[in-house]
């Protein structure tokens, strides 16, 4: 019990969620858990060579130029056949497959982050408002979701990438496919953020801290930001783990049909496409390597975020 | 001026629609169904005093607290509160002054506590929201303040309700209902949810700092000991109605209304009179489909022909035939001790 703290407690609240990690106990769960450790390093791991991929990879796989038809479906380099030059060997067209790995992975996973980051804003935000307001404005959010929910991701972005190429006309397909491909997955998930916000918000909003707040005039879009979010987004967490893996893998089913990006900036689910024609003439790696590294990361991914789910839960501290 | 009551409610009524949807009404042929859960319920409060309603569960006792504080707007009926309507919707400059001094203490303190915010910005919300410190420092030396007054540390501002057990919880409750001074508190059943143990310690804390700060409360509780520790003015409530208002020294040595006889004969010996405990007997009915007349006759002794037919009106206090007629027999402070 020292005296000196009067001043302390409030401002520490206030302060960054920085502030707040550094002086919490999320630091030492963190250490404690070796599983959630490896799961971090692997996505840290993966997301910079993602990041830095151009530094790393040995060829461009976008860069025409440096693929040579002559080598392709190499194996990898230390199975019979495979040329030190491919790590991991090459694929259909002779694109070292380490190098398309690092790129594709890059591409999977921007694509993937924005389609789910639109969808999390939209869900979380019209959840919040349907089951924090209620009436018309509930009924009305939930049976758009309800009906959004008959029309499969392909076909939503069959529909909006017809309406931008209607628009667009002049525009060359590289430059409005991601548009298209990100818009449509966050059209096609927001319905599960925002039934699971939804719910749980009718069951914060009775409870006496809301009509607490209420009772001293605290306007409804605060109250919504400030107490009820803070309740509800936990569950979220993972959700949005395990959208991006579902995203990533939408974008490979949108990639295959023609409608995501084009088969020359190739992504982790376009690589895995391509391989699965190979597989049964013997050439695993092309279908292996990609396979491997889209399920760890997801797998990884998902692991750090059921932890955070926990460690920022101060009822489980 | 001083003498003007700090709260009147007037003919306050409160009707919930409880009907099913609409297409499931509709499909099974049913009508429109609704819930009287406050009928015409009027009394007052003077500054200083507690005013203790009491009754059964489901009695209306929450929901007229709720009206009173603004929560929930009335089907019919009037609160005003120093001289503002809380229901007119001209006063709303006036009712937003107001606001500051109205406060609620809730029943369950590990609902009404937000898990995800520090004790310390709890307490600091109402300060916050009616501006009234100039900068963070004064924020912060009034919540530790606060929590001084309460009986805790102002360290405890670092913590997380969580960390905190029930009566602590009810601390902290009590501490943020008098962050922004306010001098009507609302509690709604405060010490239910404790620990018997803890119960007394809140109370006593309750009344102290009524002594210290003039407080009016208003008591919810369907607690008679706790009543009796704090009230000076108890109201029964029974099925959404007011059925008897006198001070509390008189309820508990001459109780007039035959339920709240009921309700004080069902008190474990709180007279020390050795006299047997009467359970409560029967049940408070569905109050979608209330009884008629006087909604109490199906459980009531004195009831004839009358009290089937016609609703009592409140007549010095107390709203029943038989106490109107005479017949109810002289007032007793409780059956055994008085035959
Ligand atoms: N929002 C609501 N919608 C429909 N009915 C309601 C609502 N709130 C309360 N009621 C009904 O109104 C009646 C009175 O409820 P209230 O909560 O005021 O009782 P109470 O005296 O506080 O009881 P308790 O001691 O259980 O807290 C009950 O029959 C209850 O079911
Ligand atoms: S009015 Fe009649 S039924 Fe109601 S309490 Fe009085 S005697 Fe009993
Ligand atoms: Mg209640």
């Amino acid at each position: 019990m020292t005296p000196e703290p009067a001043t302390t407690p409030t401002a520490a609240a206030r302060a960054s969620a920085w502030a707040r990690l550094r002086d919490s106990d999320i630091l030492a769960s963190f250490l404690a858990s070796k599983v959630t450790m490896v799961s971090a390093f692997v996505t840290v791991v993966m997301l910079a060579g993602a990041a830095f991929a151009p530094w790393i990879a040995p060829t461009n796989p976008f860069d025409p130029a440096s693929v040579d038809l002559l080598n392709s479906l190499l194996p990898p380099r230390w199975v019979e056949g495979g040329d030190p030059q491919f790590l991991l060997g090459t694929d259909n067209q002779g694109r070292d497959l380490w190098s398309a790995i690092l790129y594709g992975m890059r591409v999977s996973l921007i694509v993937g982050v924005c389609g789910v980051a639109i969808a999390a804003t939209l869900g979380i935000s019209l959840g919040l408002l349907a089951g924090y307001l209620g009436g018309r404005l509930d009924a009305f959010i939930m049976r758009v979701a309800d009906i959004q929910l008959t029309f499969p991701a392909i076909l939503i972005a069959l529909v909006i990438d017809g309406v931008v190429r209607a628009l667009f006309k002049g525009v060359a397909r590289e430059h409005t496919a991601f548009g298209v491909l990100v818009v449509s997955i966050g059209l096609s998930f927001w319905v599960q953020y925002a039934r699971t916000i939804r719910g749980s918000t009718l069951v914060e909003k009775n409870k006496d801290y809301v009509q607490a707040a209420r009772l001293i005039g605290i306007p409804a879009p605060l109250i919504m930001l400030r107490h009820v979010l803070p309740n509800v987004i936990g569950p979220v967490l993972v959700i949005l783990t395990i959208n991006l893996a579902l995203a990533i893998i939408t974008e490979a089913t949108l990639s295959f049909l023609g409608v995501g990006l084009p088969p020359t900036q190739p992504s982790l689910g376009t690589l895995i496409r391509i391989g699965n024609d190979f597989l049964f003439s013997g050439e695993w790696w092309i279908v292996a390597f990609p396979g491997i590294t889209l399920a760890a990361f997801v797998l990884a991914v998902n692991m750090v975020g059921d932890w955070l789910r926990d460690a920022l839960n101060p009822k489980l501290r | 001026m001083t003498d003007a009551p700090l709260v009147q409610v007037t003919g306050l009524r409160r009707v919930f629609d409880v009907s099913k949807p609409w297409l499931d009404r509709v499909v099974a042929r049913e009508p429109r169904q609704t819930l009287k859960a406050v009928d015409g319920v009027s009394f007052e409060i003077r500054r200083g005093e507690t005013f203790a309603l009491v009754g059964e569960s489901g009695s209306g006792k929450s929901t007229v607290a709720r009206m009173v504080v603004g929560l929930l707007p009335p089907s019919a009926g009037e609160v005003v509160i120093d001289g503002v309507s809380m229901t007119d919707r001209k006063d709303a400059a006036r009712r937003a002054r107001l606001r500051r001094r109205i406060q609620m203490i809730f029943q369950d303190p590990y609902a009404s506590l937000d898990p995800r915010w520090r004790v310390g910005d709890i307490v600091a919300e109402p300060i916050r929201a009616f501006n009234l410190a100039r900068d963070r420092r004064e924020v912060e030396h009034r919540v530790g303040e606060g929590l001084k007054l309460v009986g805790l540390d102002p360290a405890d501002a670092r913590k997380f309700p969580h960390e905190f057990s029930g009566g602590q919880r009810q601390r902290i409750a009590i501490a943020r209902a008098l962050a922004a001074e306010s001098d009507f508190i609302v509690c709604d059943e405060p010490t239910s949810a404790l620990d018997v143990s803890v119960q007394a310690q809140i109370l006593n804390l309750m009344r102290d700092l009524q002594d210290r700060l003039g407080l009016t409360y208003l008591l919810i509780s369907h607690n008679l000991a706790v009543v009796r520790h704090m009230a000076t003015t108890i109201g029964v409530m029974y099925l959404g109605r007011l059925v008897e208002v006198s001070p509390a020294r008189d309820v508990f040595a001459a109780p007039r209304h035959p339920y709240t006889r009921m309700l004080l004969d069902a008190v474990p010996d709180l007279a020390m009179s050795g006299r047997p405990r009467t359970p409560v007997q029967g049940e408070i009915p569905n109050p979608i489909a209330p009884p008629s007349g006087c909604t109490f006759h199906p459980r009531c002794g004195l009831a004839d022909e009358r009290c089937r037919r016609e609703a009592p009106a409140t007549i010095e206090g107390v709203a029943c035939h038989a106490v109107a007629e005479g017949r109810a027999g002289a007032a007793r402070p409780a059956r055994a001790a008085g035959g």
